[in-house]
């Protein structure tokens, strides 16, 4: 029981230098998040404006001392200017936009009855189908990914099983189409939609269904009209959590979808492993980071209802 | 709530978990293929596994995996307590808004972005005060202490919102400074969403792929980037044979912590009915 007596006595220490233990706490991971998080941002766009060069790091600095007291300051919109002229870019962003909220509304669609089925278990059971959503959570995303190209490739699970019943000839191509990268995406995330959904079904309050069953209302009716605007701030973070990574993601479209599912997570990792361009990858972030600030801002809103802490 | 379930509701449920169950189920089931070709049935064996445990590349990068994830879920559960303490103890105080928006933006920012910008931040830092020299596992854990350090304040955040600070003010009262009310009281009661953070945070090192690829410098290769250079020239047996250990190792896991927090609740609840049973 040494340590918080200890921990007692540095306290005193600091607050004898005029701070108190809470400026301690809160400035610890507030000045770690200002440069690890927040400063990188700041670096991003001022190189997302700088020029290319052939050297280590390759982009020229902004500022450069010419001679006594004369600073030339270099900006170029070159990069953003590349990135609306050629079509690649446009592309894979429309393509990410729609790929990411094509997959949210399938994980609503199969996450909403698998969170409403376990708020409606048994308490003896919810908390084992619970953790049962979580495991694959807490197993490989990587080798998760990875075992979906064992079941969809030529002579995967699925194409064995369909040819040795008879009911195809030959192979569907399903690997490296959009198909599997949605089932990729899909499979990978759905566990970020059930959990908010759940806490959301679980607080629901029974009584207000038996109301509208009473009243004569039926329950597809009374699931529009009752459970789903209630349940409302779970569906948004949930849509959130899945959209939002989803559309920077790059490990399922590298290892599932094909050459030509082009999405901006893809787009940016290649730009800056494959071609070395950090600018233009820079501005391609930046780029990024603007669609998704609304997403973000409203995940923000609903995160801060569900953990509103002190008013 | 509880309730009936409708047909419909429980055949989605099953469907929805098979869905999450049978892929796993069935890489386990080909790492004991007897033949290369993975999905084809050769007869049952072990000899991947071997295999597996002869490979000193996967054996290394695992090794390295295991210190920077053992590194930075310690780093990750301090500040994220620490944040996690601010953002519901301290009231109102200059700065908040953007320290709530900091500490939940990595929870969704895209993986690409985040890696992106902390790779340009140390060669900026490098440039400027030599420090971080190269990149490897110093960068790596200080990169992932930053994205997982928001999983932990959201988890230790949840759990001091809902704990009752009637026993924090009593102890205030009664005269144990701000340091010793924590040690003594909150740290013991949060104790169990501490250790759910520092596991989250392991397993998100762990895992992370892609800011590690950026931030990452020659001969850190850390187990994802390894099986991901694996698995892009094609599956293989041995991927299989690891995925099984990786699986059944937080299955275990799991288990052993759900069992303990099973028992934290259900010794929390007789302790209040011998609460409310000691006043009536």
């Amino acid at each position: 029981m040494s340590k918080p007596f200890l921990l007692g006595e540095l306290m005193a220490w600091i607050r004898a230098r005029g701070y108190s233990g809470r400026t301690l706490v809160t400035a610890v991971p507030y000045l770690w998040l200002l440069l690890f998080f927040l400063a990188p941002f700041l670096i991003v766009l001022k190189i997302s404006v700088s020029e290319m060069q052939l050297a280590m790091p390759p982009y020229q600095p902004l500022v450069t001392w010419i001679s006594d007291g004369v600073v030339a300051l270099r900006i170029s919109f070159e990069n953003y200017a590349f990135l609306l002229k050629d079509s690649l870019y446009w592309k894979s962003y429309l393509n990410s936009i729609t790929t990411a909220a094509i997959s949210t509304v399938a994980c609503l669609l199969i996450g909403y009855p698998m969170a409403y089925g376990i708020a409606r278990s048994a308490p003896a059971w919810r908390n084992l189908l619970l953790l049962l959503v979580m495991l694959p959570f807490w197993t490989s995303f990587l080798l998760r990914v990875y075992a979906w190209i064992g079941i969809l490739k030529n002579n995967g699970v699925i194409n064995n099983l369909l040819m040795a019943l008879g009911i195809i000839d030959e192979p569907i191509v399903m690997l490296q189409t959009n198909f599997a990268m949605y089932i990729g995406i899909v499979y990978s995330y759905l566990p970020f939609m059930v959990l908010p959904l759940y806490t959301a079904v679980e607080k629901l309050d029974n009584s207000l269904l038996e109301a509208a069953a009473d009243l004569g209302c039926r329950p597809v009716k009374a699931f529009f009209l009752i459970t789903v605007p209630l349940t409302k701030a779970g569906i948004i973070a949930g849509c959130m959590l899945v959209f939002i990574p989803a559309v920077g993601e790059f490990v399922i479209p590298a290892l599932l979808g094909g050459p030509d599912a082009l999405m901006i997570g893809r787009v940016l990792w290649e730009e800056f492993f494959n071609n070395r361009d950090w600018p233009v990858a820079s501005a391609v972030a930046i780029a990024m980071l603007l669609l998704l600030v609304v997403p973000i801002m409203i995940y923000q809103r609903s995160q801060g209802q569900q953990l509103g802490g002190h008013p | 709530m509880n309730g009936s379930r409708s047909r419909f509701v429980t055949t989605m449920m099953i469907a929805g978990f098979l869905f999450l169950y049978l892929p796993i189920v069935l890489m386990i089931v080909f790492s004991f293929n007897e033949s290369r070709l993975v999905t084809v049935w050769g007869g049952f064996s072990t000899k991947w596994y071997g295999e597996l445990f002869r490979n000193q590349q996967i054996l290394g990068a695992a090794w390295l995996s295991f210190k920077i994830a053992a590194m930075n879920a310690t780093g990750a559960t301090v500040l994220g307590t620490l944040a996690g303490l601010a953002l519901t103890r301290f009231g109102r105080f200059r700065g908040r808004p953007l320290l709530t928006g900091l500490a939940t933006a990595p929870l969704v920012m895209p993986e690409v972005i985040t890696g992106l910008s902390l790779l340009l931040l140390f060669v900026a830092m490098e440039q400027a005060i030599g420090w971080p020299a190269g990149r490897g596992i110093t960068t790596i854990t200080i990169a992932h202490m930053t994205f997982s350090m928001a999983y932990v304040t959201v988890v230790v955040q949840s759990r001091l919102a809902t704990l009752d600070e009637s026993l924090e003010e009593a102890a205030m009262d009664l005269g144990a400074r701000p340091a010793k009310v924590f040690f003594l009281i909150t740290l013991p009661i949060i104790l169990p969403a501490i250790l759910a953070g520092w596991l989250l945070a392991f397993t998100l090192s762990w895992d992370d792929l892609v800011i590690t690829s950026f931030v990452t410098g020659p001969g850190s290769s850390t187990l994802p980037v390894v099986i991901f250079s694996k698995v892009r020239l094609g599956v293989s047996p041995d991927i299989n044979a690891l995925a099984t250990i990786l699986v059944l190792f937080v299955a275990i896991f799991t288990t052993i912590f759900g069992l303990y927090m099973i028992r934290q609740q259900k010794r929390r609840d007789l302790d209040v009915q011998r609460a409310v049973a000691a006043n009536e």
